[in-house]
């Protein structure tokens, strides 16, 4: 925190660096309070303005789910399918077909009612909105019993949000760990790349990269093939080896093993693209005049790089970031299907092949608020970042 | 803008990528075109989807032809030979009994051996059911007895390479080298009747390379999958891309002419839609609405056009606006329509191009990503179902099935990225230098 406020401290004060030390201690402090005090401001009003725009979001996939009232549907078969199998027995059998059909309907009406198909769709798409935002769909095998029930994998439990959340953090790791390197290999490549602009390396890596154009599903694909079929150095998918290896420490080493093909698709695929963009960055800003200044100065080429290059071109480089996070979160489902890695992505798939439509929702959510909470952080590093970003109660100019 | 197309082919000849990347693209043009004139869609989705009876004598998952350049011993082609070619030859037994004998003679030039051997007949007979035995003949002389029985009368098939092992029929030695030469066929048929025998079939020695593209798990010929695959991917990329680019562009105009509400509702709208997942939503389409291609076409135009993209062209679009020769437009009594169609949408449409030429293979992409997720448009014949299915093939090395189309959708994506960035260049002086 305290390291927080002094990146604060020195992004609010920026301009008036001298002045700072002249003023007194209780200033200084005032300063900050108030400086602090206003990023909050900020990021709340951010916060809220994503926030209903997430709800927004999953107000319209919960209409998009039920199209032409298809999910409706399945799920009132789903119903009178069970009132159907609970209606069977010694019991009924001495009713006529005419009697028994009427205490059919009347059942299956009853339960209509109960699962709230007596009220419009519009009534309905409220009170699943909030079942949505919340994560209590309740259980697959009750409530949404449409197709075949899913389970938690490690735990085997049957509600909605267990399933969901369960494999919340095997995609969170792979898909961090993805993104994160490719920042960094973006990064020191692209400055590596500005150091010899126009030698050999330079152009032919710039010509190269458009080759790079696939999605990251499809390098999957290809390595693979490569890597896992005419190799067969690394796994085809999965988490860890089945069975799974005893000892915490060859149990990450089979998790890291079973990593690299997934995060070498997605850098692969992600890091040409932003690679491009940085060295442009980068060189047009290396012909700014306080960068020649530099160098006629004599500095040498690391501190003008760290100093005078990736300081204004950091904001652009935060932004590219998210927005390959972002990205990201919806590789997952492709990625993750290739590879038969159990996260949120293939647990999107398998819902929807299972028609578990609470699942999918839910899932949707999940996704909606990962993008909400990066376009958050991209708000907030931003405007520690780029002192140029208002952050006095969030003005907008 | 008078002066540019002028300056344009020296910037041409200036960016060598242009040329070899239009080339390729008029390349897969020219290709869509030869395949919907060869093979009209209709006769293509029937071959494909509805006619199992045309794929019984091709084999089954095995890789293209031209495979064999890289391999010491070339695996064998598909070998048919019909009881039609060959001739029928009768021996009296008794007063009214007969053999009748064809021997179905082929040349086996390989040292390699085939992946099935099936023997396809239709039988009839008058009234007396004959005996049939079948003899399988090796180039050194030596035999097997295959079959003997009594066939019924219609259609049948004795799947040779199922009840004997390929490397017994085939003589394989110590080495695994099969053994070459005149291989035959004998049936004989010992009828106790003069008249009303009657036999047609053919014997498949199916081979373990096929035409140009291979085979996949349902026998089809991929090359039909792949040449068809080429039309559809550019209409769905480039119908995507056009109706994303423009219906945003001509949004992001109107928002920044007019301004006030109109304005601010487009940008809350854009906003929400870019909170929407975009592949779960339409995976949520494809499977609980509809995977009709125009269907699906629609939500992805709807859904993509209310992205970041949309804001970026409005920045643009304001900078123009407050541009002299807008005010001068104004001056002479131009009305709105005019000026953003006349004015503004004329002076950004440059930077449309490079945006618009690398939104095509996005958009073919994400057909193939669908098809992968089970959810592609239906009734189609596309890259992206061919590598589906191939994804099975794979754990059992069936590697051409997944890389062929993999490699088109791959030349296609690079030649239009290739001519986007070239194109970015052109357009945007700032990195032309870069």
């Amino acid at each position: 925190m305290r390291r927080f406020c002094g990146i604060l401290r020195t992004t609010m004060s920026r301009r008036p660096s001298r002045s700072s030390s002249v003023l007194s201690r209780s200033q200084r402090g005032r300063e900050t309070r108030r400086a602090l005090i206003g990023f909050l401001r900020y990021v709340l009003i951010r916060s809220i303005a994503v926030g209903i725009t997430v709800v927004v979001g999953v107000y319209l996939a919960i209409w998009i789910s039920n199209l032409g009232g298809v999910a409706d549907q399945w799920h009132k078969d789903a119903i009178s399918e069970m009132v159907l199998l609970g209606l069977r027995g010694p019991a009924y059998s001495d009713l006529s077909a005419e009697e028994f059909r009427e205490l059919v309907d009347a059942t299956v009406e009853a339960a209509y009612a109960a699962h709230g198909f007596d009220r419009s769709f519009v009534h309905r798409s409220f009170q699943y909105l909030a079942e949505a935002l919340s994560l209590s769909f309740g259980d697959t095998r009750v409530g949404g019993a449409l197709g075949v029930p899913m389970r938690a994998g490690m735990t085997g439990s049957t509600e909605v949000r267990d399933i969901i959340l369960e494999p919340l953090p095997r995609t969170v790791l792979l898909f961090c760990t993805a993104t994160l390197l490719s920042l960094l290999l973006s990064l020191f490549g692209s400055l590596f790349l500005t150091r010899r602009y126009g030698n050999l390396i330079d152009r032919l890596s710039t010509l190269l990269i458009p080759v790079f154009a696939a999605p990251p599903w499809l390098h999957g694909v290809v390595l693979i093939v490569l890597f896992a079929s005419v190799l067969r150095i690394l796994p085809y998918g999965g988490v860890v080896d089945a069975p799974p290896p005893d000892g915490t420490f060859a149990y990450l080493l089979s998790v890291l093993k079973h990593m690299i093909l997934p995060v070498m698709a997605w850098v692969l695929a992600t890091l040409p693209m932003t690679l491009y963009a940085n060295r442009a960055f980068f060189l047009i800003h290396s012909k700014e005049d306080y960068v020649e200044l530099a160098r006629a100065k004599g500095l040498r080429v690391g501190r003008i790089q760290r100093r005078y290059l990736l300081r204004p071109v950091l904001p652009a480089i935060i932004t590219q970031f998210t927005l390959t996070l972002i990205a990201s979160w919806q590789g997952a489902i492709l990625v993750e299907t290739v590879f038969g890695w159990p996260g949120i992505g293939s647990l999107l798939y398998e819902a929807v092949y299972r028609n578990q439509v609470p699942v999918v929702i839910g899932t949707v959510t999940v996704f909606a608020l990962l993008l909400g909470i990066s376009v958050i952080a991209l708000d907030v590093v931003y405007a520690l970042v780029d002192p140029r970003v208002r952050i006095g109660g969030g003005r907008k100019r | 803008m008078r002066a540019q197309p002028k300056r344009f082919l020296p910037t041409v000849r200036r960016y060598p990528t242009i040329g070899i990347s239009l080339f390729v693209i008029c390349l897969l043009v020219g290709v869509s075109i030869y395949t919907m004139i060869r093979l009209p869609l209709s006769e293509a989705l029937d071959l494909w989807y509805e006619n199992p009876d045309a794929w019984v004598d091709t084999p089954w998952c095995v890789p293209p032809a031209w495979t064999n350049l890289f391999r010491k011993a070339d695996l064998p082609e598909t070998i048919i030979v019909y009881t039609g070619d060959v001739e029928q030859t009768t021996e009296p037994v008794t007063a009214t009994t007969s053999r009748e004998t064809l021997l179905l003679t082929y040349d086996y030039d390989f040292t390699t051996l085939p992946s099935e051997v099936t023997f396809f007949y239709q039988f009839s007979y008058g009234t007396k059911r004959p005996q049939m035995t079948i003899t399988w003949v090796r180039p050194d002389g030596s035999e097997l007895e295959l079959w003997r029985n009594s066939p019924r009368r219609g259609s049948s098939r004795l799947m040779i390479s199922d009840d004997i092992d390929l490397e017994e029929l085939f003589a394989v030695d110590a080495n695994g080298v099969a053994l070459d030469g005149p291989y035959a066929l004998r049936i004989s048929i010992l009828t106790f009747e003069s008249e009303g025998l009657w036999i047609d079939g053919r014997l498949v020695v199916y081979g373990g390379v096929y035409g140009l593209a291979g085979t996949d798990g349902n026998r089809r010929d991929l090359m039909i999958a792949l040449l068809w695959g080429t039309p559809v991917a550019l209409m769905f990329g480039i119908l995507a891309t056009i109706g994303t680019t423009i219906i945003g562009f001509i949004l992001a105009a109107i928002g920044s002419w007019f301004g006030g509400w109109i304005d601010a509702t487009i940008q809350r709208v854009t906003e929400v839609g870019m909170m929407i997942p975009f592949l779960p939503t339409i995976m949520m389409v494809g499977m609980f609405y509809s995977r009709n291609l125009w269907v699906l076409l629609g939500f992805i135009i709807g859904l993509n056009v209310f992205t970041g993209a949309v804001k970026s062209y409005r920045a643009m679009f304001l900078q123009v606006k407050s541009a002299p020769y807008i005010e001068a437009a104004r001056a002479y009594g131009a009305g709105n329509g005019r000026i953003i169609s006349r004015y503004m949408i004329p002076h950004v449409a440059p930077v449309l191009l490079p945006q618009f030429v690398l939104g095509v293979p996005r958009f073919v992409f994400l057909e193939a990503s669908l098809a992968l997720l089970g959810v592609g448009p239906a009734n189609l014949i596309t890259w992206g179902n061919v590598l589906a299915d191939g994804r099975n093939g794979l754990y059992m090395g069936f590697f051409y099935w997944v890389l062929e189309p993999a490699f088109l959708l791959v030349v296609m994506g690079v030649s239009f990225s290739m001519l986007g960035y070239a194109l970015d260049r052109v357009f945007n002086p700032r990195l032309r230098d870069i």
